[in-house]
């Protein structure tokens, strides 16, 4: 492992994407399962930039990585919306409380 | 064992400690605050691969925007007072099964892949370089990306707003 190989960030990013999936599989607070998904995010990001950086050089793998960026503040901004509008009704963010569609 | 190498070391140290501390602590505004050191160590890692907008952009969205807006979730919906909501262990055992094989997998999976060896690295400003491409190559997606960004706006406000029943 040193940071001229490939492998090295790799493997960061295969232990980051681990410790998300635990994070959404054993947690049962939304917020919780929001962070989760966002270190996986950022797991698939340090993937596109290390295979971008060692493979052609260019910046395509980058734009990617700025794309999914993007995409997290936006699904963050929306989850948490739904997540403040779900402890408004259930008065609690664990995700099994709320099963139901309609009040 | 050259400078460099040492803090690689040193961040990818952070980067995973802290991930581990989101992923096992029964605090949940402890998880919140470790990802300060997950998004701060991913972005020392974007500089160690060459990338220091990615490393810009990480530091502004996530450790500026994302974590502040968990930071108020949290503090928001949560009764500060008992700390023991989260994490009642539904499948903590099986969970922690599934990640090790899989962790174990894909470690192995990489260790004996055979990577090509690049040519040597070189580290120059990317800046420009981006800039051109998202307003040549991809300037669909970056079109696409702005509408993208002002329906979860709308759709966040119209969320959280307060109804008004008759």
């Amino acid at each position: 492992m040193s940071p001229n190989e490939l492998s090295s960030y790799l493997i960061i990013g295969a232990i980051l994407f681990c410790l998300g999936l635990f994070t959404v599989l054993t947690r049962r607070n939304a917020i919780s399962v929001l962070m989760g998904v966002e270190l996986i995010l950022n797991s698939a990001n340090i993937n596109y930039v290390a295979f971008s950086h060692f493979s052609s050089g260019n910046a395509d793998g980058q734009i990617y990585a700025i794309f999914v960026i993007m995409l997290a503040a936006a699904e963050a901004a929306v989850g948490l919306a739904i997540v403040l509008a779900i402890f408004q009704l259930f008065h609690t963010i664990d995700v099994e409380a709320a099963e139901t569609l309609k009040e | 064992m050259s400078v460099s190498t040492a803090v690689f070391y040193l961040i990818a140290l952070i980067t995973v400690i802290s991930a581990g501390m989101v992923a096992f602590s029964r605090n949940i505004i402890y998880s919140a605050f470790s990802l300060l050191g997950t998004f701060m160590g991913v972005a020392g890692i974007y500089v160690f691969l060459g990338a220091d907008f990615v490393a810009a952009v990480q530091v502004l969205i996530y450790v500026g925007g994302i974590l502040v807006l968990i930071l108020f979730a949290v503090m928001l919906t949560h009764r500060i007072t008992d700390v023991e909501v989260t994490n009642r262990a539904a499948g903590r055992i099986p969970a922690l099964i599934i990640v090790g094989v899989l962790v174990y997998l894909l470690i192995e999976t990489l260790r004996v892949t055979p990577w090509v060896k690049t040519k040597e690295l070189v580290y120059a400003a990317t800046t420009a370089n981006i800039g051109d491409l998202f307003l040549y190559s991809y300037l669909l997606p970056f079109e696409l990306a702005s509408l993208v960004l002002l329906a979860a706006m709308i759709g966040a406000v119209v969320l959280s707003r307060k109804e008004i029943k008759e």
